[in-house]
């Protein structure tokens, strides 16, 4: 019988279509809402994420996430440097300053500064220039958001000039550093050439990026820097979810977009639930006279639960390709950069879909359980 | 099991919906039966129980009360899955609305009774183009039935009822959606197809202009079984006088 099932689903095409295409736009409003709201929470921790080298960071305990830091004494670095399983430790550091162009265009920038020796941290993907230019005095490296934003609609072009704090630096590469939270400029320079273009404080160092020792973990590592240092240690991975956390505690992201996905699921599970409940409930006639022919209960909730699945996995399988083209075209979009679609929220997703097709089955499997086969001689 | 050529025997049949104030007698003790090989006709006027008699004879009802054996066999005694295996096997159906199955053409909604019983798909769609062809809609075999006349949906629902030789047939009403014209050709297709040794067919009409088909003919009224008519004896065919009387009393 489930070809009969199948047939029934698809015979009437304006209803299968509204049907696939409720789960589909289901689908597609709750993926592109979780991984809007996921890679823009995975953004507030791009900087740590793309130093790439470092398995550990040790920071002031004060420190809670990466825009906002306390400095370390530059003793602490040696300390660091000291504790068994370390195989080696930099410095790094983060400011804020304002670049200025010469024409005027200005902008607040994130500045992170790389151990002058080993430039530790250098972004790898670049699109112009190289970061081993980097040694060159006063240089640094743009992302190309800032590019755009600080040279509107002008060539990608190398040895470019800006200023900060009094400071002519020239742009010896175009990065493409992942996105931060804030949309400022990534730019990155030597630590020496840094904490000169910030002006100096008395203490600068943002965080000291360490790597752990063969054999030992860098959770392990972390662990020993903290024992033996009483600063605070985390492994990229810890140090990337406190950056989230502290988000998702500290700002009105997960309320507003909470609600988004909420109201995406409810609609869209109403949507999808009720579209193929009112298709069951417009079949009960026949159903009743599949039932009068003798066709049994189970055979009928296996044809239910065929046309369900079918519906719900093309649903879905179309509504996962319009989220998959959304972001493939939003990735080129220098706003939206870095945007991809996840594959936890896809799951996330298909749990979902799979939770409101279970629903919506079931509550047609009941109607037609207790139809009374009698029925179809009644009109 | 013996039959002693008794189709369907009702004795005592009583059927009631509802409780307390909104109980509606709709059975009041039915004595009823249907000989085989007969085409037995049960009339009656609108909400007289006509329905309720056939449902509960098709075993798609319970009855409050009395005795059923349809075919040999007491439905009571059957478990739920037995009854609908049991009707799976020895029933067909043909409904006054049809019921065919939209999506599907003339020749796979004949094949679904054997595609239900467990038959291979092409097998049965080609059983089914078959009984279709000797029923004369060769030329409509892959045809929708929204594309059908009504005359040619009946004749579909007919060749559905009988493709897995049924030994009952129970028709509500096979003529009431179709004009003059087509009923008979409907009735004509009905008593030379349906009506063979081994098999009771049962049709459910207020349709006056088929009633000379009839080999017997029950009238219901109130839930009860007021008049049998078998005007020239056992198993065989009313008088045309007779059956002129009846159609005058309920035209």
């Amino acid at each position: 019988m489930n070809f009969v099932a199948l047939r029934m689903l698809t015979g009437d095409r304006a209803k299968y279509f509204g049907l696939v295409f409720a789960i589909a736009f289901c689908t597609f409003l709750l993926e592109n809402q979780t991984t809007i709201f996921a890679n823009i929470l995975q953004r507030t921790a791009s900087q740590i994420l793309d130093v790439t080298d470092a398995e550990v960071w040790v920071m002031d305990p004060q420190t809670e996430y990466w825009e906002q830091t306390k400095a370390l004494k530059d003793t602490d670095l040696t300390r660091v440097r000291g504790v068994p399983g370390v195989q080696w430790a930099v410095r790094l550091f983060k400011g804020n300053p304002i670049a200025r162009t010469l024409d005027g265009k200005f902008a607040a920038a994130f500045l992170v500064g790389l151990d002058d020796a080993t430039l530790a941290g250098a972004p790898r993907r670049m699109l112009l220039g190289s970061w081993e230019r980097l040694r060159e005095p006063d240089s640094v490296v743009l992302d190309q958001a800032g590019y755009i934003l600080l040279f509107p609609n002008q060539p990608l072009v190398l040895d470019r000039t800006l200023e900060m704090n009094d400071h002519r630096v020239t742009i010896v590469g175009i990065s493409d550093a992942s996105p931060p939270f804030a949309s400022l400029p990534v730019m990155h320079t030597r630590y020496s050439e840094a904490i000169n273009f910030l002006g100096r404080e008395r203490t600068q160092l943002s965080f000291v990026v360490a790597r752990a020792a063969a054999g030992v973990t860098p959770h392990e590592l972390a662990a020993r820097i903290h024992e033996r240092t009483g600063l605070r240690a985390r492994t990229t991975p810890e140090f990337m979810w406190d950056c989230i956390r502290y988000y998702l505690r500290n700002t009105g992201i997960p309320v507003n977009f909470g609600i988004t996905i909420a109201v995406a699921l409810v609609v869209g599970a109403v949507v999808a639930g009720q579209t193929f409940y009112l298709f069951t409930i417009e079949n009960l006639k026949q159903f009743g006279a599949l039932k009068a022919m003798g066709v049994t209960n189970v055979r009928l909730i296996g044809m239910i639960l065929l046309q369900a699945f079918t519906a719900g996995a093309l649903g879905f399988a179309i509504g996962t390709g319009m989220a998959a083209t959304f972001f493939e075209i939003t990735l080129h979009l220098i706003q939206t950069r870095h945007i991809v679609l996840l594959w936890q929220c896809v799951a996330l997703t298909a749990a979902c879909i799979f939770f409101v097709v279970i629903v919506a089955s079931v509550l047609s499997i009941r109607r037609v359980l207790v139809l009374e086969p009698a029925a179809v001689f009644r009109g | 099991m013996s039959t002693n050529g008794i189709g369907v025997s009702c004795r005592g049949v009583r059927k009631h919906f509802g409780h307390g104030d909104a109980r509606v007698e709709a059975l009041r003790g039915v004595d009823f039966e249907t000989r085989i090989g007969e085409l037995s006709f049960l009339v009656g006027p609108s909400g007289c129980g006509k329905t309720t008699l056939i449902s509960i004879v098709a075993g798609l009802l319970d009855p409050s009360a009395g005795e059923i054996t349809v075919l040999g066999t007491r439905p009571a005694d059957l478990s739920a899955n037995e009854r609908v295996l049991f009707r799976r096997r020895n029933l067909g159906f043909i409904f006054q609305q049809f019921n065919l199955l939209p999506a599907l053409t003339a020749a796979e909604n004949v094949a679904v009774p054997l595609i239900a019983a467990g038959i291979m798909r092409r097998r049965a769609v080609d059983r089914a183009k078959d009984l279709l062809s000797q029923l004369g809609l060769q030329h409509r075999l892959d045809a929708l039935p929204v594309t059908l006349s009504g005359g040619q949906q009946q004749r579909v629902a007919i060749a559905r009822a009988l493709i897995h030789e049924p030994r009952l047939v129970v028709c509500d009403e096979p003529t009431a959606a179709l004009d003059h014209a087509s009923g008979e050709a409907v009735m004509d297709l009905l008593a030379a197809n349906a009506v063979r040794p081994g098999r009771t067919v049962i049709v459910v009409t207020h349709d006056t202009r088929v009633f000379h088909y009839a080999d017997s003919i029950a009238e219901m009224d109130d839930g009860r079984i007021v008049n049998v008519t078998r005007p020239s004896g056992s198993g065989s065919s009313a008088t045309s006088e007779e059956r002129h009387q009846l159609q005058e009393h309920y035209a």
